[in-house]
């Protein structure tokens, strides 16, 4: 417990980087977002100094960041130029649709990768062993973007049984009611198959693209890390004194191998909140990461400052989650 | 002895390349693929840039293999012209990160101290972004141009050299032949420079072969965006984004085409990474 | 004599690797009569493990069992099928291992590591299993063992891992014990110690034990018996006073002059010169000693030959033995 209390506190100078990091990066953004609005001929150089001072251009570097610091502690991420909402609303409206689709591929990455990374070191030089390095070598090689538009061609024109690449929902069905923003979850809660059919048949390509890119370094930390155990001498202890094959297999080896999985994973999750932004393009997902573009593409600084820090903020957050999962199952590391 | 350990050396190449024809495809596929970063232009049978209204969108054929895009352009043309600057990127980005990130780790731990301590931290912090959305940013931030996409590119990439070239030199610091040069009166910057950066420079190479791939993709990933190159210039990562708007309309070769090449590049960086690291690293070697 | 307890005849197990097969071991023969402490003598690389590792028949997948019998109880645990084999090992026969730490699942809480071995080999209900594993505890005097069911072996000194890799091991009251090294990682003081439970365990029971050790001193001290192995042959079997006092093979007689306590002078302290020729070799000659022996023969080479009966249970194998 106290070693938990620990991390989150040393997570704070991370974040606090983070919150500089992101400040200096949208504050060097060449264009000055008051002279790309004056483009604009509607504008007056007035109303362009008046929109200097409502962002708060004029003032120095330190102040402008102090600023901004305490806005953030009251929540407040600014406003995005380009829709005249709040980024906080904007982000939180977005967030689900992202987080729908990120964790749907991980559940199903780790759903395939790790019975195979398991049967691949159970038998070394099988079938399913060449399989699963196959799957690994090609999964790191596949651009997501070009999977994700292959699997369009083949599943969408070719084959017919994929809806339009167009977002999360059938133009032609209402949205369930919003409890949670996850389309497929908030049709359940409103008992509504026939919309979570929709939801979820949109969501299988691009679930399936980003998945397939999880998919490699999950198996090949699973099946390492359970040649690894497989071969170490605890095992060779249990076999000796006639454990069962599921016990020795489960109990003694995997538990052991989960470790480096565990921390796999978490560096698996955060690679997929950044290739996000790709997938989300291919399949027009409106997500944070297709937000993210828009407003790199406008020059909307507030909006991509806020997408940096949830990025970011989520990154700690599962790095603190794999920590956790691994004090759990390592009794040496709580320590 | 000098000739002893070449000797086992080569017979560690032999073994690596001969034993295994996946590793020697990989060398092969290498050669290949570098050979089209050199001579692209001269080989591409038409322009990469001119277009042609009355050929456009058409099939691979005879004529144009790879078939055109929208524009009526080769993309047998446009794939193999790219290669050149996909190369120049991924290569330019890593030998930039690998130089800067092994000289600053190396600094940072043989010195050790308060500059050693204020790095970590900023590494740990450039890490706690997702990298791709990093180098999103500051590509963003420094402006749409292709020195900014290596830059990005080997922003994301400094952390993992950093890290690693401040472990070896850490374990190396206090070793006999650090001491022996130290007594014999060399200089800090001598030991750095003579005796530690050659004796690392074994992982660095590994590592940095093993990036190669990864960086081609994140440079691909942003021009796909949109970010960094900009059309015409021909570049897989741009191609792609182009031709996905024919994919659902059935014309995949638009996309097709850059996509494989893109994949075959990676694949081919990742397996010779994989030989490469068979052959320096002894560790490794199983 | 009585039928032995475990009979090992004609073992032969080959390894493939990358650099070619190895011969590891070559038509190993010796018996183990019940209640009886054996120690297995060689130097490292001899095959000791690998002996004792087919007998409990956990080789990696690398190995070959060419040919040979291990009989235990008259039964040859090699024909068993599979599930039989489960039921035997960690019963019938155990093996603790060199290094005590490692040997144990380091995640998962000794107790529950004990009790898994009663759960799989005896009927009892899950409450009694608890009960058992506490006993198991008590018998190899871990101080404590109530508090200790809960330890992780990180937590532990490798005296008391070692503890507990006994207690795994005897948990289902084998008839054999095999203890591979069971002291080589641990200081003097507690080497003594363990050795001495082993001995207690074993007669308060009855147990077979096989001691297998390079220490030639420390086997003479616990042993009735010691079976001298060379380069994966048995090149002398014989009561520990008889291979004391008159070694009759010429390794043997290298060995004893390489142990302080057992040389009468200290200048006739000698190392054993030369190294265990390479296994991997086609032409390895009938004696693998040869190579290293000043008495070897010309009828040495002279093709394949047996271990001969020298004395009452002292066999040797040697065309000419000391
Ligand atoms: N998995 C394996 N693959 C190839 N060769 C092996 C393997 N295991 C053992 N060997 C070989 O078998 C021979 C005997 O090994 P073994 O471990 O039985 O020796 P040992 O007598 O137990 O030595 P030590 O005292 O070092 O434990 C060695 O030459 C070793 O190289
Ligand atoms: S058989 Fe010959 S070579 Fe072998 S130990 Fe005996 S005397 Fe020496
Ligand atoms: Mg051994």
């Amino acid at each position: 417990m106290t070693r938990i209390a620990l991390r989150l506190l040393s997570a704070i100078p991370t974040l606090f980087g983070v919150v500089i990091v992101t400040f200096l990066l949208t504050r060097v953004l060449p264009g000055d977002p008051a002279v790309f609005f004056a483009s604009n001929p509607s504008m007056s150089t007035d109303d362009i100094a008046a929109l200097r001072e409502q962002l708060g251009l004029d003032k120095s570097l330190i102040e402008q960041f102090w600023i901004y610091l305490v806005a953030l502690f009251q929540g407040d991420l600014g406003n995005s130029l380009t829709t005249g909402q709040t980024v906080m609303t904007e982000i939180i409206n977005r967030l689900p649709a992202s987080a729908e689709l990120t964790v749907f591929a991980f559940l199903l990455a780790i759903g395939v990768s790790l019975p195979l990374g398991l049967a691949a070191a159970l038998r070394p030089g099988s079938l399913i062993d060449h399989l699963s390095r196959l799957i690994s070598t090609l999964g790191v090689s596949m651009p997501t973007f070009v999977t994700g538009l292959l699997l369009i061609y083949v599943f969408y024109f070719l084959l017919g049984v994929a809806p339009e690449p167009i977002g999360r929902m059938d133009p032609f069905l209402f949205d369930p009611p919003k409890v949670t923003g996850m389309l497929t979850v908030d049709a359940l809660i409103a008992g509504d198959m026939e919309v979570f059919r929709a939801a979820f048949t949109q969501m299988i390509l691009p679930a399936v693209t980003m998945a397939l890119f999880a998919l490699a370094p999950l198996t090949r930390m699973t099946r390492a890390a359970m040649l690894g155990t497989l071969g170490s001498e605890f095992v060779r202890t249990a076999r000796a004194s006639g454990l069962s094959r599921r016990k020795i297999i489960f109990t003694y080896a995997f538990r052991n191998a989960l470790l480096p999985v565990v921390t796999t994973m978490g560096m698996t999750f955060s690679y997929m909140l950044g290739a996000n932004v790709l997938v989300e393009r291919v399949f027009s997902w409106p997500g944070i990461g297709a937000f993210a573009m828009d407003s790199i593409i406008n020059l909307d600084y507030a909006p991509l400052q806020g997408f940096m820090l949830v990025m970011a903020a989520i990154f700690i957050l599962v790095n603190l989650t794999t920590d956790i999962v691994v004090t759990i199952i390592d009794p040496r590391a709580s320590k | 002895m000098k000739s002893r350990a070449m000797q086992d050396r080569w017979d560690v190449i032999r073994h690596v390349v001969g034993g295994n024809p996946v590793n020697l495809i990989a060398f092969v596929l290498f050669a290949l693929i570098c050979l089209a970063a050199l001579l692209g232009p001269v080989l591409a049978p038409q322009d990469p840039l001119a277009t042609n209204a009355a050929f456009a969108l058409q099939p691979p054929s005879t004529q144009f293999w790879f078939g055109t895009d929208q524009l009526g352009r080769d993309i047998f043309s446009r794939v193999l012209v790219a290669t050149r600057l996909d190369l120049l990127i991924a290569f330019g980005a890593v030998g930039l990160s690998c130089l800067l990130g092994s000289l600053i780790g190396a600094m940072i731990g043989y010195w050790g101290g308060f500059w050693d301590g204020a790095t970590s931290r900023v590494v740990d912090v450039l890490m706690a972004f997702p990298l791709f959305v990093l180098a999103m940013a500051t590509v963003a931030a420094l402006g749409n141009t292709v020195a900014n996409v290596i830059y990005a590119t080997a922003v994301i990439n400094l952390p993992f050299y950093i890290r690693l070239a401040r472990a070896e030199v850490r374990v190396r610091r206090g070793l006999g032949y650090v001491e022996a040069a130290r007594v014999g009166g060399s200089g800090d910057w001598r030991i750095l420079i003579r005796f530690l950066l050659p004796n690392i420079a074994s992982p660095l190479v590994i590592q940095a072969s093993v990036n190669l791939g990864w960086a081609v993709l994140n440079a691909a990933g942003l021009s796909f965006l949109g970010l960094g190159v900009r059309p015409p210039t021909p570049e897989w990562g741009i191609m792609v984004a182009e031709g996905a708007r024919f994919i659902a309309s059935g014309e995949w070769w638009v996309a097709a085409f850059p996509g494989f090449a893109l994949m075959v590049t990676v694949f081919t960086f990742n397996l010779t990474g994989d030989a490469l690291r068979d052959i320096l690293d002894p560790r490794m070697r199983t | 004599m009585t039928a032995p307890l475990l009979s090992v005849q004609n073992l032969t197990v080959d390894f493939t690797t990358r650099s070619g097969m190895v011969h590891v071991l070559e038509d190993v023969s010796f018996d183990i009569g019940a209640g009886e402490i054996i120690g297995i003598i060689g130097e490292s690389g001899s095959g000791k493990s690998v002996t004792a590792y087919t007998v409990m028949g956990i080789l990696d997948h690398a190995a070959r069992i060419r040919s040979g019998r291990i009989a235990f109880e008259g039964t040859d645990v090699l024909q068993m099928d599979r599930r039989s084999r489960d039921n035997w090992r960690g019963k019938e026969a155990s093996i603790i291992f060199q290094n005590p730490r490692t040997a144990l699942n380091p995640i998962r809480a000794v107790g529950d590591q004990i009790a898994d071995v009663i759960a799989r080999h005896t009927p009892a209900r899950a409450s009694e299993v608890r009960g058992r594993a506490v006993a198991a505890l008590k018998q190899v005097r871990i101080p404590d063992p109530e508090r200790r069911m809960a330890a992780f072996p990180f937590e532990l000194s490798g005296g008391l891992c070692q503890r507990i890799g006994i207690a795994i091991a005897l948990a289902c009251a084998p008839k054999l014990l095999i203890a591979d090294e069971p002291t080589t990682g641990l200081d003097v003081t507690t080497q003594a110690v363990i050795m001495d439970l082993i001995r207690a365990l074993a007669s308060e029971r009855g147990m077979s034990v096989a001691l297998i050790t390079h220490d030639l001193a420390l086997a003479a001290e616990y042993c009735d018996r010691i079976v001298i192995m060379h380069a994966g042959h048995v090149v002398e079997t014989a009561k520990t006073e008889d291979i004391i006092a008159r070694p009759r093979h010429p390794y043997t007689a290298r060995l004893l002059r390489s142990v302080p306590s057992l040389v009468d002078r200290i200048d006739e302290l000698q190392a054993i010169e030369g190294s265990l020729p390479d296994l991997r070799r086609e032409d390895l000659p009938p004696c693998r000693f040869a190579e290293r022996c000043d008495r070897r023969l010309p009828t040495c080479d002279a093709g394949k030959f047996e271990a001969a009966l020298v004395g009452p249970g002292h066999t040797v194998a040697c065309r000419n033995p000391l």
